[in-house]
């Protein structure tokens, strides 16, 4: 007779001191695991709900402003350094891990209408209202005040924006026409003009460095090249385009905010129409900007709210909104791809998480482990109604409640008076034009 | 350890050597060259043949087809070429991918396993089943010889029930003696007498918490024998079976009701009469947590919280049934009758039985250990079948005879234990290979400390499984469900497709006359309008009809005065 009974050694299961860890033996025998299916839907739904639980975007603020800050600048060398200017043509530089400004100065008269760092990040440019253009050098650690700026030029026209190359000393402003200056130089380099129009932003392209684009007054947006001439492209819109941002990671790519509550997604190679329409916002879009990772932009709205926007989608994934936030005039997405930064009329600049519920600060392996699984779950699980809802819904303040109300009611209207006068003419002459052909009204090259 | 050093060696260690052999002749500058050149053609040929076995050698162990197949979750999508996008088409691809790799891991996975199972082989010419416990004791280490052992109880028939980790036993005994111990070290938790009959005893998640069901109602206890709660809503139970993954306590009565009891949260799930009388026979289906109660007219009912009509019903036997088992995986059911005759089931394909057997006496008791032994409780005698479901077997692969009759056995999760509790008390049998060697513990674990079962405990209860979900396919809820969605879209499309009834009639005359085909052609409109109107109706309405439907299903006397529901055209 042979026989074999199962016994186990006690000293294979069991820790052999207190600071052991706790021996785990794995089977992954089916049968051992069953109800794998409702199991794992139970487990992204409690993992979706604890996401809700734990969005908690909002980190802090920097207050010190005077008056309502027009316009910030991010530092692509050092992620801790902001800037910002404000409606009295205050400047000041903050440390955004502290939340305390490192110094201000009165750089302008007026409104300060635009800054930029430069390439190099040693110095940076401000313009204002006062058409001058101001040149300040940046020490290392950005404790000292500059007393002077390095150099002031005096422009013959009003300026409205900045924007730095990418790659050399060079910059480009837009007011009533749009100049590409060198830094060491008084005089514009090259000044471009399509028209009558006064230009509100201008933005360079960061991987197709000689490329920039700046929005008009008239609703046009236009395209230059630095080597050429003058303007390359030109489109007009149905509203104006408030701020544009170029894709950081595909060249041909850029976003406008506009005035018409939506963000136009362009591709450069074919500007008839845009490539995606983003809507969510009840009011004019005042800025946007990319993600370091091209996937996402950030827009902030005249609405007193933050949106987030995944770029293949219509529908923003995220809002960010506080009691006391008035309309935002500026936002940017930091280089780490995980702060948020709003800028808003009410002299405050906001800084937030770029993912609500992620959590701040070194993870654990086990934690990530569990993070990532959680993830994995949720999006296995993302169609299933229950778990749809709890993902999507966000509590939106009151005004944007009704007002979100009121367009779709709108919409509503237009799309069955479309309906009815098609249903009620020969087949044939209410064609039907899918909204992204109606938003390009002319184009000229 | 000198084995590893006694390598011979033909020749001293000195004539080893790196040394090229001097040639006697100084060869000349041309053959040189030459030999040169046939010395690189041939390293570079080597060097070839060298690349080539290295890619010829498998990268990894090839695995066996039939354990891939075991740790697979099905087919998967087997061709991708008739999806035209090719993006969605890489994605599908790749997401097979990663299913297969995570597949094949586990597979590899088998590697670390520790133990190995139990077996039993009997001298040739001789049967197992003729090996008695105490030849097999006396065999075997000691630690698995005090496995085997008897109590001797006065207290009437016993029944005896497992934690799920198979650490913890609980006794009932009919006359009211409950007790509760670790029986692998014999420590006793708690013991006491609860002066009434008692018919079933079942652990809860936790070994800290016991039911019992008494002779009125159903009383829940804590491991130093406190009531913690009596039910005075669950009357009369009979049966119990708790549903680990659910949460949820479940008994039969003797008035025929049906109850699942939530114990997270404490309340009443579901409760309702089953209508077919006492229910002395219940069991769960581990598989998918779907109840099995056998009954005298020979028929399993299957039943879910969610619908007070049995999910599954079937005529198993002619005569009274008076056992009934489910296999851990699923796959099968055994059901025992009055009549000497076992049937073993597929539980997914209810037709015919798999396998019949006739037994020499009327089956008391079955039980499924988790490598699919076949307990089989005859009067005073225990039988375990081993591959009963898939081969016909025709003996036993180990009988034990006892003094009394049986009250009910288990076999013991994770060890080659069958416990038997019966009217003299409680002996614990060796079934060597029954028991699953190697622990998950995630899942179940006999080791754990008291700080693992406290947070295993939290884990399980935020992944409680919701009642709702208990059907007879758990997997269900992650399929598409394709044929009633083409339902759906084919009665969606036939209603678009229908036309209004066409109008036929003349106007009636008016003193002011009116043109008889303007008046036609309104009159047609609104027709149609009002036909329009009740499709759409019909559409949105159609799903709260169809859940209706499902919940009426009780017919009475006072129905021909409910409104009448309208026809539909089709």
């Amino acid at each position: 007779m042979k026989v074999k009974v199962l016994t186990r050694n006690p000293d294979i299961y069991l820790r052999e001191t207190k600071k052991d860890i706790h021996k785990l033996p794995r089977n992954y025998d089916p049968s051992l695991h069953p109800f794998e299916a409702p199991r794992e839907y139970t487990k992204a739904l409690n993992s979706v709900k604890l996401e809700r639980v734990f969005a908690k975007p909002f980190i802090g603020n920097l207050d010190g402003h005077r008056d309502g800050i027009s316009c910030i600048a991010k530092q692509s060398h050092a992620l801790s350094i902001l800037a910002s200017g404000d409606y009295c043509g205050e400047l000041r530089v903050w440390d955004l891990p502290q939340r305390k400004c490192k110094w201000k100065i009165q750089a302008h008269d007026g409104f300060l209408r635009g800054l930029t760092f430069c390439n190099d990040n040693e110095r940076f440019i401000s313009v204002g209202q006062d058409k001058t253009i101001k040149i300040w050098s940046a020490d290392e650690q950005y404790c000292k005040v500059p007393e002077e700026p390095l150099s002031v030029i005096l422009s013959s026209t009003v300026i409205t924006g900045i924007s730095h190359h990418q790659k050399e000393p060079k910059f480009a402003t837009c007011g009533d026409v749009c100049q590409i200056w060198e830094e060491s130089r008084a005089e514009p380099l090259k000044v471009m003009e399509w028209g009558v129009d006064s230009l509100q932003h201008v933005a360079f392209n960061p991987i197709e460095s000689h490329i920039l684009a700046s929005c008009a007054s008239d609703r046009s947006i236009i395209l230059y090249d630095t080597r050429e001439a003058g303007p390359i492209r030109k489109i007009v819109t149905k509203m104006r385009t408030n701020q544009l941002s170029w894709n950081p990671m595909e060249a041909f790519i850029f976003s406008g905010a506009n005035e018409d509550y939506n963000v136009y997604s362009y591709d450069t190679r074919n500007l008839s129409m845009p490539v995606n329409i983003h809507e969510d916002h009840v009011s004019a879009v005042t800025s946007i900007d990319y993600a370091p990772t091209g996937r996402e932009f950030v827009t902030g709205s005249y609405d007193k709210s933050v949106r987030i926007f995944e770029v293949h989608k219509g529908h923003s994934r995220e809002i960010y909104h506080t009691k006391r936030m008035q309309h935002v005039t500026n936002v940017c997405w930091t280089l780490d791809n995980k702060y948020i930064v709003s800028a808003s009329d009410e002299m405050n600049i906001r800084l937030w998480k770029a993912r609500a519920s992620e959590k701040l600060g070194v993870l654990r392996p086990r934690e990530k482990a569990a993070l990532e699984y959680a993830d994995t779950l949720k999006q296995r699980f993302a169609e299933f109604p229950q778990i749809k809802r709890i993902a999507r819904h966000r509590q939106v303040p009151r005004h944007i409640y009704h007002e979100q109300q009121q367009l779709r009611a709108s919409k509503q209207k237009i799309s069955r008076k479309e309906a009815n006068r098609r249903a009620h003419s020969k087949p044939g002459t209410v064609p039907f034009v899918p909204a992204r052909k109606k938003v390009v009204i002319n184009e000229a090259s | 350890m000198s084995r590893y050093f006694d390598v011979t060696l033909d020749e001293p260690l000195e004539n080893v050597s790196s040394e090229v052999p001097s040639s006697k002749k100084p060869l000349s500058a041309r053959k040189k060259r030459s030999q040169n050149r046939r010395q690189i053609r041939d390293e570079r040929r080597n060097v070839n043949k060298l690349v080539e076995t290295v890619k010829k050698e498998p990268r990894k162990r090839p695995l066996d087809e039939k354990r891939v197949q075991f740790y697979s979750r099905g087919e998967g999508l087997q061709d991708t070429k008739h999806i035209k996008n090719a993006y969605y088409r890489s994605k599908f691809e790749n997401k097979e991918k990663k299913f297969e790799w995570a597949t094949h891991q586990s597979t590899r996975a088998e590697l670390l396993l520790t133990e190995e199972q139990g077996f039993l082989v009997a001298e040739r010419g001789e049967r197992t089943s003729n090996i008695k416990q105490t030849e097999l004791s006396n065999t075997i280490d000691i630690t698995s010889a005090t496995k085997h052992f008897n109590l001797d109880l006065q207290f009437g028939t016993y029944r005896a029930n497992f934690t799920r980790n198979g650490r913890h036993l609980i006794i009932g005994g009919r006359k009211g003696h409950v007790a509760s111990f670790d029986w692998v070290t014999k420590r006793l938790h708690c013991e006491m007498n609860v002066m009434e009959e008692v018919f079933d005893v079942q652990w809860l998640h936790v070994e800290t918490m016991f039911a019992v069901a008494q002779k009125k109602w159903l009383y829940i206890y804590d491991n130093n024998g406190i009531e913690i709660h009596c039910l005075k809503k669950i009357n009369k139970p009979l049966k119990l079976e708790f549903l680990p993954y659910h949460f949820l306590l479940t008994s039969s009565s003797e008035e025929g009701y049906l109850t699942w009891l939530d114990v997270s949260i404490g309340s009443i799930v579901s409760q309702f009469n089953a209508k077919l009388g006492r229910i002395s026979i219940m069991t769960q289906n581990p598989y998918n947590a779907v109840l099995c109660t056998g009954h005298p007219k020979g028929i399993v009912a299957m039943w879910s919280p969610n619908s007070k009509e049995p999910v599954a019903k079937m005529l198993c036997h002619r005569s009274a049934l008076s056992a009934v088992a489910v296999d851990p995986s699923g796959l099968y059911m055994a059901t025992g009758c009055v009549d000497h005759t076992m049937n073993i089931w597929d539980i997914r394909n209810l037709d015919g039985p798999l396998k019949k057997y006739k037994l020499h006496s009327p089956v008391t008791d079955l039980a499924f250990s988790q490598k699919s032994f076949l307990g089989v409780g005859l009067g005073n005698v225990v039988e375990v079948y081993k591959n009963c479901c898939t081969t016909a077997v025709k003996y036993p692969y180990m009988r034990h005879r006892l003094h009394s009759h049986i009250g009910n056995i288990q076999f013991c999760p994770f060890e080659d234990v069958l416990g038997i509790g019966h009217d003299d008390g409680y002996t614990s049998v060796l079934i060597p290979g029954s028991g699953e060697p190697n622990i998950d513990a995630f899942e179940s674990n006999p080791f754990q400390t008291k700080k693992q079962r406290q947070e295993g405990e939290v884990k399980a209860l935020l992944e409680k499984i919701q009642p709702e979900f208990i059907s007879l396919d758990p997997f269900e809820m992650i399929e598409v469900n394709v044929p009633s969605l083409k339902e759906k879209i084919e009665a969606r499309n036939a209603l678009q497709q229908l036309k209004p009834q066409k109008i036929d009639f003349t106007p009636r005359r008016k003193k002011r006359r009116m043109n008889e085909a303007a008046v036609k052609q309104i009159v047609r409109a609104e027709n149609k309008k009002e036909f329009v109107r009740q499709i759409k109706n019909s559409l949105t309405k159609e799903e709260n009809v169809d859940t209706k439907t499902e919940t009426e299903t009780s017919s009475s006397v006072l129905d021909r005065f409910k409104p009448k529901r309208p026809k539909q055209k089709r």
